[in-house]
């Protein structure tokens, strides 16, 4: 045994692991106290344009009695921060789902193949995955515009007589959400359905049932966590969207994210700013929460 | 019976791969147009690629991009073998869960709150906005990815032989760098690929952690895109996309004959035993 080694493994498994976690408390953790922080000062014309909310700890006590939530009663007050709350969670679901139902068929495809065709077509999921995504949105700028392809080949094939308006509004906003994440989607389902164990299929079958009966009752249930993971994969990222709606909703689609960078950018209110992404988190930590369970859960099997 | 895709999955696999692919093609098949119109076509020419070559703003900002993408994508592939590592390999110890949710979360965090808390978080450490803001923000949401591929690779492993190394007397460090970091080699290589374009892609944090005379090639792409489609920025999409698929297709290959070699190698031991 290596027990002179003990000591040393001790120390240097202690740096091991301090490393990355300090760095991950100093810029993942405490930035979000700071935003927190700012969201409970009041605006101000200065550099940084926000007054300090506490300086000593007294002071801290002091304010937890009596914090500013004016910013946060505004938020509430004014229908357009809380329509693009709404909003962001219903288009992200809306195409989370149609993400799932797309991805779902083309997952279970790709699990079902031959081994070489699988490796072939997991990089073929995977590789849109690593080009870039501002250019992957950008793509459909061209596809939706009015004097766009999609319109000038649907008049061609006469299944339209005018073109239609497809740039810049939720429809390009759903669109753009559900062809960006798609891999995120196919990637955990494949997962869960490459590990399914055929033979249970294969008695179901046997036992008589039909094929929508067997995918019904046993294939889908079974898959369930990778439709949940790929689920809040989709979801989570889409909810806080900026460049999709930013590029293909324009001003037709309000969602969360474009309104926080509007109100950091072009108003420069910053402790507005921090408000709208203390409330866009606490909507999220939930969905956040319950992802991390399954994946740790997925990992331990 | 059950094992073959059926033709209904068949179809929903092409029509998928479809859908993946046509924007990305069309955007390919445009940026040799010669027209500056998107949709018409007229005739094939590379001006758009000629005049990208003088455009010095973009080519600045792209330099800006690949300077910050190497060295954040180093960083984090540091960091993150460390995370990674410690998430395979201890168990126990205090915080753990607090740092398994640091590394899951920025993997679905959404870039507006990232790039917002820091920047908040750097000017109340009064650093200078510029490239190194930019690349401490990406090595930290970078690192986590990073994370996850080396712990899902050293999971993929037993501790014995690392035990074994222990036993017959290796220092802890010398059965991290000559036994634990050549096994998931694979896994950083990757890790780091990813990282690299994470960081080369990033538009949102990048905008909030910025300062003035750092502006990255996404940054110059988002404005002039805000602005209409230009076939110049097909041309440098086209540019990027071949970049990385030969990059994709290189790796692949490379981990394949790796694969292989590793294999033949067993086979050789254990012919020799």
């Amino acid at each position: 045994m290596a027990r002179p080694a003990r000591q040393a493994t001790h120390w240097g498994r202690r740096i091991v692991i301090a490393i990355p976690y300090f760095w991950l408390l100093a810029f993942f953790l405490a930035p979000f106290l700071i935003v927190l922080k700012i969201s409970f000062s009041a605006p101000a014309i200065a550099q940084p344009p926000y007054t300090p909310v506490w300086d000593s700890w007294q002071a801290i006590v002091d304010h937890l009695t009596s914090l500013d939530l004016g910013n946060y009663a505004f938020l509430f007050s004014d229908p357009l921060y809380v329509g693009s709350y709404l909003n962001s969670l219903r288009i992200a679901l809306v195409s989370t789902f149609i993400t799932l139902l797309i991805g779902y068929p083309v997952a279970y495809g790709i699990a079902r193949s031959s081994p070489a065709w699988r490796t072939t077509l997991l990089m073929m999921v995977i590789l849109p995955f690593w080009t870039s995504f501002l250019i992957r949105v950008y793509a459909w700028i061209g596809i939706l515009k009015t004097e766009g392809l999609l319109n000038v080949f649907l008049l061609w094939t006469g299944v339209i007589s005018e073109p239609l308006t497809m740039h810049y509004t939720p429809f390009a906003v759903h669109l753009g959400i559900v062809y960006s994440y798609l891999p995120f989607m196919i990637l955990p389902l494949y997962a869960s359905l490459e590990k399914l164990d055929l033979s249970l299929m294969e008695a179901a079958s046997d036992l008589g049932a039909r094929p929508a009966t067997v995918f019904w009752r046993v294939t889908l249930p079974l898959s369930l966590p990778g439709v949940a993971a790929g689920s809040f994969l989709v979801f989570i990222p889409a909810v806080g969207e900026f460049v999709i709606p930013e590029l293909l909703g324009g001003s037709s689609t309000v969602m969360i994210g474009s309104t926080l960078w509007a109100e950091f950018f072009n108003n420069r209110d910053w402790p507005i700013a921090s408000a709208v992404a203390v409330l866009l988190i606490l909507v999220l930590v939930i969905p956040i929460l319950i992802f991390q369970r399954i994946v740790e859960r997925e990992r331990r099997l | 019976m059950l094992r073959r895709p059926s033709p209904f999955l068949r179809a929903a696999m092409l029509l998928g791969f479809v859908f993946l692919y046509a924007p990305i093609v069309i955007l390919i098949v445009y940026s040799f147009n010669e027209s500056k119109l998107v949709t018409v076509w007229a005739g094939f020419s590379t001006r758009w690629y000629a005049q990208l070559l003088q455009n010095e703003q973009l080519i600045d900002a792209a330099k800006v991009s690949l300077a910050v993408a190497f060295s954040a994508s180093t960083l984090a592939a540091v960091l993150g073998v460390l995370a990674g590592f410690t998430l395979a390999r201890v168990p126990r110890f205090l915080g753990r869960t607090l740092f398994t949710g640091m590394i899951l979360a920025p993997l679905v965090m959404p870039d507006v709150i990232i790039g917002l808390s820091l920047l908040l978080t750097f000017i109340s450490l009064s650093l200078d906005r510029g490239m190194l803001t930019i690349i401490i923000a990406h090595a930290t949401f970078s690192m986590c990815y990073v994370a996850v591929v080396v712990q899902a690779r050293l999971a993929g492993f037993d501790t014995s032989v690392e035990e074994a190394a222990q036993d017959l007397g290796a220092r802890p460090s010398t059965v991290f760098f000559r036994v634990t970091l050549p096994l998931i080699a694979p896994g950083v290589i990757a890790g780091w690929l990813l990282s690299f374009t994470l960081s080369f892609d990033d538009l949102v944090i990048a905008s909030f952690v910025s300062g003035p005379g750092s502006t990255t090639l996404p940054m110059k792409i988002f404005s002039s895109v805000r602005l209409g489609v230009t076939p110049e920025i097909n041309a440098i999409a086209t540019i990027l996309v071949g970049i990385v698929a030969t990059g994709t297709v290189i790796y692949s290959l490379m981990l394949k004959r790796a694969e292989a070699q590793r294999i033949r190698a067993e086979r050789a031991a254990k012919a020799q035993a």
